[in-house]
């Protein structure tokens, strides 16, 4: 990237929204699904992977002219593999029912496809700065997605938000929603709902612009 | 020691939890590769053999780290062994069977960045299984892999002359069918409880 990249707030802003690694991007879609079931589970997962996204991207940006080409993959991997053994123990040591909620999704943190992507994408040719920036905004990003999946499964699925109780007694839980099944049917629901917005704006864009044309002829 | 049977953990990781449509592991060659039922296949063939390989060695790696008393270490070996287990595979049947290597193709260095692989891995260690337990498990994990893509790859060529509305089209649609085909498993789940 030359020295007239994009500015800060829009590198940041890149992986919130216009970028969104599960919205747009659709990429690590596992512990999307895996444990969104309910909103704690989403928040602790989101947190542990926009750590260990920080982390590696700023040791990988520091890293970025010593280490040779061939290895720069297996680098990457035993770079981010740590910082997530660093989380394992973490969330162990703090709270055990999240530990045994999250299980061995915890350890798949270092697959997710988003951190080797941004470490190679981003952080291996941009500064230690940029690269942090861009980290945050991406993992701010994959939290947000994991927060909008875990709300509605655990809202429709069990009454509740972060384990208080929402509707009266009368209230009929759906099940399927904490099911399997359930994160599928609601991933594909945002996936559809930001479809259609974004087909909207563009609609809507074209006709404004055969609007204006229409004006000045 | 977990003490359960080898037929239940065969039914159990084939069918009941299913890699892909209960426990979501390996969701984006799933979705990314589902496109056409023979490089399903192709790529179902793979993940099996990969995944016998890799779990006999993570068991014998476990037991090493154990008894050097590195735990810590587990992640970060596995994730290496994996690697270097693909790479391996790939020279050894290159070598020895250029037809299927040629079968294969591009799908072998792919599965390095497969979650199942490392989740077959992650479960087996987290359920204490023995090696021939893990053996069974990973067998039924794979087999019950390459079910679900090439179910969802005949669905999906199906789904490409259907008139699906624009905005639906490509990812929403595909998890929309895998929901209703994750459901359709969920009545396998009878078969757990004896």
């Amino acid at each position: 990237m030359s020295k007239a990249g994009p500015s800060q707030a829009s590198i940041f802003l890149n992986g919130l929204w216009k970028e969104n690694p599960v919205f747009v991007q659709v990429l690590g879609m596992c512990p999307v699904l895996a444990v969104t079931n309910s909103v704690r589970n989403a928040i602790a997962m989101g947190l542990s992977t926009m750590f260990v996204l920080v982390m590696s991207s700023t040791l990988v940006s520091l890293v970025r002219n010593i280490v040779p080409k061939q290895v720069r993959i297996a680098t990457y991997i035993l770079i981010i593999s740590t910082f997530v053994t660093i989380v394992d123990y973490v969330i162990k040591a703090v709270s055990i029912p999240v530990y045994k909620a999250l299980g061995p999704f915890i350890a798949l943190i270092v697959v997710n496809c988003i951190i080797l992507g941004r470490a190679e994408a981003f952080a291996s040719k941009n500064s230690v700065y940029r690269s942090i920036l861009d980290a945050f905004g991406m993992g701010i990003g994959f939290s947000f997605a994991l927060l909008c999946l875990g709300a509605v499964r655990e809202i429709l699925g069990a009454g509740t938000f972060l384990g208080v109780p929402l509707f009266g007694p009368y209230f009929e839980p759906w099940i399927i929603f904490l099911l399997p099944s359930g994160g599928f049917f609601t991933l594909g629901a945002w996936l559809l709902a930001f479809s259609l917005w974004k087909e909207r704006r563009t609609r809507k864009a074209t006709l404004a612009a055969e609007h204006a044309q229409e004006l000045a002829s | 020691m977990n003490s359960a049977s080898l037929s239940f953990i065969f039914i159990d990781s084939l069918l009941i939890n299913n890699l892909v449509l209960a426990v979501f592991l390996g969701i984006c060659p799933f979705l990314g590769v589902s496109g056409k039922l023979e490089t399903a296949t192709r790529m179902g063939g793979a993940v099996i053999f990969v995944m016998l390989v890799s779990s006999t060695l993570t068991f014998g790696i476990n037991r090493l780290l154990i008894a050097v008393d590195a735990e810590y270490l587990r992640i970060i070996a596995y994730i290496v062994v994996i690697a270097s287990t693909v790479q391996l595979v790939e020279m050894f049947i290159k070598k020895t069977s250029p037809a299927l290597f040629r079968a294969l193709g591009i799908y072998l260095p792919l599965i390095t960045t497969n979650c199942a692989i490392l989740g077959v891995a992650m479960f087996q260690t987290f359920r204490e299984y023995s090696f021939i337990q893990s053996l069974v498990f990973s067998i039924g994990s794979g087999l019950g892999f390459a079910l679900a893509l090439v179910i969802m790859s005949g669905i999906r060529e199906q789904l490409n002359l259907a008139d699906v509305p624009n905005v639906a089209k490509g990812t929403a649609i595909a998890l929309m069918v895998a929901g209703i085909l994750s459901m359709a498993f969920m009545g396998f789940a009878g078969l757990g409880s004896n």
